[in-house]
């Protein structure tokens, strides 16, 4: 029996047959996350259904020193998720358990595989609700949340998945158990709840995470501002800004992207003729301050250019106008065979002129790039169409990538805002890392995990980094 | 030669401060590169560094050969009140950078215990929020990224200038409320408001209870105040208990919860503070953490916060003390002793509520530590993070007491 073999055999044992993958059929499937430029096929997927069985499997792979990937649904867009050959891939998705809910003191405590809309559709007859909403919030879960630290057009005032982990269990690649955080958020020491969630599966597994959960508002209002120029639309968001009002959420999608969504079954009555729209919604606890807040943010667009600005008359107008946003990756599936989403974030006066910079990357590569993206973070979303069976296509998409990039850290912003590094940005990391910042972040990772066997080969380009124990006195 | 006479060759005689009463050599480098060159050397000489700010927060106090203050690297790289970012010298102190701010018409949103001069860099490294952490969080929410030099003298960046980030892990978390355990932060990259078009304070006395009462009823009403704290009638200078509620945003907003307040408490039983009376008050609170011995904070969830101040009574006495209960956060100063902290954290811990030793002598700071009582798995993570860190262990910071 060859060793992999005799491993399936022995994490059987432990989860049960129906539990293990080690045909090929079934781990093709998990080949990809989100990203259709990363291919890994597993060598073999397990898929625990309780803590106590996720234990019992990463102390059977500490012992034999066999690394392992956890993943979440697989909806990551970094290639984070992917096992490389002689890795174990770690399902997550069947500990899908709501632990607890303190409605007093609103928090929840979930197991890793809870898919994020449904945390919220539990508490919200309670009249509360989990902030963070990524557009694959329906089948994203919160331990995926978690190590990529999440954000979601809500996240301009909610905060990020960061500011809503009030504590976790974590379970160490040598299979030992951490407590951290408190259940009021209060650190018991330096903030290792903090350190940990953004960590994209390097320190280890959140067997069981308690979040944050926020009152649901008490009034709403959405409008929809269309604009006959990118330009205009970015200084419409600086206008907002500027003005001290924080918008619930505050997106923007370009003409590409508003006819792929008006030409699909998500259509929301995006004006096609318009070069941008802003989709910004309003939201509190008193509805007067939300109406005069609506009239003075429509009176800002207006004044930054906007054709017309049209807010939502009823909840299912507004839930239209959702739609067609957080459809859009899915609608632009019409666009191609494939779909490259890129993540950035660049200040927001920036904005204007980031946007004129790609568009014009996009005509010297010959490629479409849509712009769907949360622009009151200034992190954007340029999306490539492409066919990957086209190796000259995807070279091209390849490049443009990098140019855009580029152009974004050069804006001075930043390489990924929610996505995460995974294996698709790692080659960028040294453009805005330094080799000793990068040496401390590795150096970071061994405290947590030494033999560095838990998703290796992401997030630090190790070759980059300077050696961090070189200074050491002996 | 002696330390002296070495740190003078290596920063100059402008980086020299005069020693305070423990006779330890104060230096205050002028650049980030001088603090890394600086503690590359201390940590080749074997030489103790204690880290100060402006000496009122961080132990001044603290056994060294040597103390680094930060206290000039005091400029102000960059403000973008258009992006709502700022980039700052971790010396600066808080004071100065409000002024240069507001003159901007941004705003970070931190008030933070200690006086008015205190510097940025020990507000981020202490973690210590004050009464905006209602509305605002605490203050590693305000954080976009820091530089920092780690125990052996290398510079280190964490995060951007940019509103969201997940490029890297989050060092910048770690360091705020390090203690200076990590590193000494040098640049801390900010995320800003805009300044509040309206900013109003009201106060209401009355027993403690009676107060808590209307906190939670002003939570049901749904209004969103800045700040909603409640302080104990001798660091109010009042006859009793007060509950202090701070509006701010948008007119719309503030006069929406104006109505809203008058509605939720049976109206007209608070009194609305003058501009210039609402900055004494807050101040005063502020300030008032900044002159007794001992300051820490304990952090525990809404619905225990009355069973804390109980606890607090009954432990330590009750007179200086300032909550925001809606936060579970609660912040105590005063004069007690070693076994009574000690006490007071194992009691706290059984409670799954944390303690933060913020400000102390060092005999207490060594003693009890800033941080205890780790639960399952932590205390090898910090160490290792010190190691890492600090690996000549150069910094002396009390992370875990004796």
């Amino acid at each position: 029996m060859s060793a992999p073999s005799l491993l399936a055999r022995d994490l059987a044992a432990i989860v049960g047959e129906t539990h293990v993958r080690a045909a090929r059929a079934q781990r093709v499937t998990y080949a990809m996350d989100g990203l259709p430029t990363h291919r890994r096929v597993p060598d073999l997927v397990v898929l625990p259904g309780s803590r106590e069985e996720l234990i019992a499997v990463v102390r059977l792979l500490a012992a034999h020193g066999v690394p392992f990937v956890p993943r979440g649904a697989g909806t990551g867009l970094s290639g984070g998720a992917l096992a490389d050959a002689g890795a174990v891939l770690v399902v997550l998705t069947r500990l899908n358990r709501l632990l607890r809910v303190d409605a007093r003191n609103r928090s929840a405590t979930v197991e890793p595989g809870v898919v994020n809309a449904k945390l919220s559709a539990a508490v919200h007859a309670q009249g509360l609700q989990y902030a963070p909403d990524p557009s694959s919030q329906s089948a994203c879960t919160i331990g995926g949340n978690v190590a990529e630290n999440a954000g979601g057009p809500h996240c301009l005032k909610y905060g990020v998945t960061a500011n809503h982990i009030l504590a976790l269990e974590l379970l160490l690649a040598d299979g030992s158990l951490v407590q951290i955080g408190s259940p009021g958020g209060e650190p018991w020491g330096p903030d290792l709840v903090g350190l940990f969630v953004g960590s994209e599966g390097n320190f280890g597994i959140a067997t069981s995470i308690t979040v944050r959960l926020t009152p649901l508002p008490r009034a709403v209002r959405t409008m929809l501002a269309d604009f006959s120029s990118l330009r205009a639309a970015g200084e419409g968001v600086s206008a907002v800004i500027a003005a001290g009002i924080v918008p619930a959420a505050l997106e923007m999608m370009d003409q590409s992207c508003i006819c792929a969504v008006e030409d699909s079954v998500y259509a929301a009555g995006y004006p096609r003729d318009a070069a941008a729209i802003l989709l910004v919604e309003i939201d509190g606890r008193n509805a007067d301050a939300v109406v005069a807040e609506t009239d003075a943010v429509a009176d800002l667009l207006r004044r930054a250019g906007a054709r017309a600005v049209r807010i939502a008359a009823s909840d299912a107008e507004r839930e239209r106008l959702w739609q067609g946003r957080k459809k859009a990756f899915g609608a632009m599936g019409r666009l191609s065979r494939d779909l490259v989403v890129q993540d950035a974030v660049v200040p927001r006066s920036a904005l204007p002129h980031v946007l004129e910079t790609i568009a014009g990357i996009a005509q010297r590569y010959g490629l479409v790039v849509s712009n769907v993206f949360h622009a009151g973070d200034g992190n954007l979303h340029p999306n490539i169409s492409f066919d990957a069976t086209d190796p000259a296509l995807t070279a091209r998409v390849e490049a443009a990538s990098a140019e855009i990039m580029s152009t974004c850290i050069a804006a001075g912003g930043t390489i990924t805002g929610e996505h995460g590094v995974g294996l698709d940005k790692l080659r960028y990391m040294p453009l805005i890392f330094d080799a000793d910042s990068l040496g401390a972040m590795h150096a970071v990772r061994k405290v947590f995990d030494p033999h560095e066997r838990v998703n290796p080969g992401k997030v630090i380009p190790v070759h980059a980094c300077r050696e961090w124990t070189s200074r050491a006195v002996a | 030669m002696t330390i002296l006479e070495k740190v003078t060759a290596l920063l100059g005689e402008g980086a020299v401060l005069e020693a305070g009463t423990d006779r330890v050599p104060r230096i205050a480098p002028g650049s980030p590169d001088a603090v890394a060159l600086l503690l590359g050397t201390a940590h080749q000489e074997g030489w103790r560094v204690r880290i100060e700010g402006a000496g009122t927060w961080l132990p001044s106090d603290a056994p060294a050969d040597l103390a680094l203050t930060t206290r000039r690297l005091d400029r102000v790289p960059a403000i973008e009140p258009a992006d709502l970012t700022a980039t700052a010298e971790a010396g600066i102190g808080l004071d100065q950078l409000r002024q240069q701010l507001a003159d901007r018409g941004a705003w970070l949103a931190i008030d933070p215990p200690g006086l008015a001069g205190r510097t940025l860099g020990s507000v981020v490294a202490t973690g210590t929020a004050g009464p905006l952490r209602h509305a605002f969080g605490p203050i590693k929410d305000h954080l976009l990224g820091v530089t920092f030099v780690t125990g052996d003298g290398r510079m280190v960046q964490s995060g951007g200038r940019v509103m969201k980030n997940v490029a890297g892990y989050d060092l910048t978390r770690l360091q705020a409320g390090g203690f200076g355990a990590f590193g000494v932060i040098v640049l801390v990259h900010l995320r800003l408001r805009t300044l509040p078009r309206a900013d109003i304070t009201y106060l209401l006395e009355g027993t403690r209870e009676e107060l808590t009462q209307v906190g939670e009823d002003i939570a049901a009403a749904g209004l969103t105040p800045a700040a909603l704290e409640l302080v104990s009638p001798a660091l109010a200078r009042r006859e009793r208990w007060v509950l202090g509620v701070r509006l701010a945003g948008s007119p719309a907003l503030v006069a929406a919860d104006e109505a809203g307040l008058g509605a939720a408490t049976g109206g007209g039983r608070f009194t609305a503070l003058r501009a210039e009376e609402a900055h004494a008050f807050w101040m005063r609170l502020a300030e008032g953490f900044a002159v007794r011995p001992v300051t820490f904070r304990i952090g525990g969830v809404p619905a225990t916060s009355d069973e804390l101040l109980d606890l607090l009574q009954h432990q330590l006495g009750d007179e200086w003390i300032s909550a925001s209960p809606a936060a579970g956060a609660i912040r105590w100063t005063g004069d007690t002793s070693i076994d009574r902290l000690q006490r007071l954290r194992r009691t706290l811990a059984g409670m799954e509520v944390p303690m933060t030793l913020e400000r102390a002598p060092w005999p207490v700071r060594g003693a009890v530590g800033h941080f205890g009582a780790y639960r399952e798995g932590v205390g090898p993570l910090v160490a290792g993070l010190r190691r890492t860190f600090d690996p000549g262990g150069a910094l002396v910071v009390a992370t875990e007491g004796s």
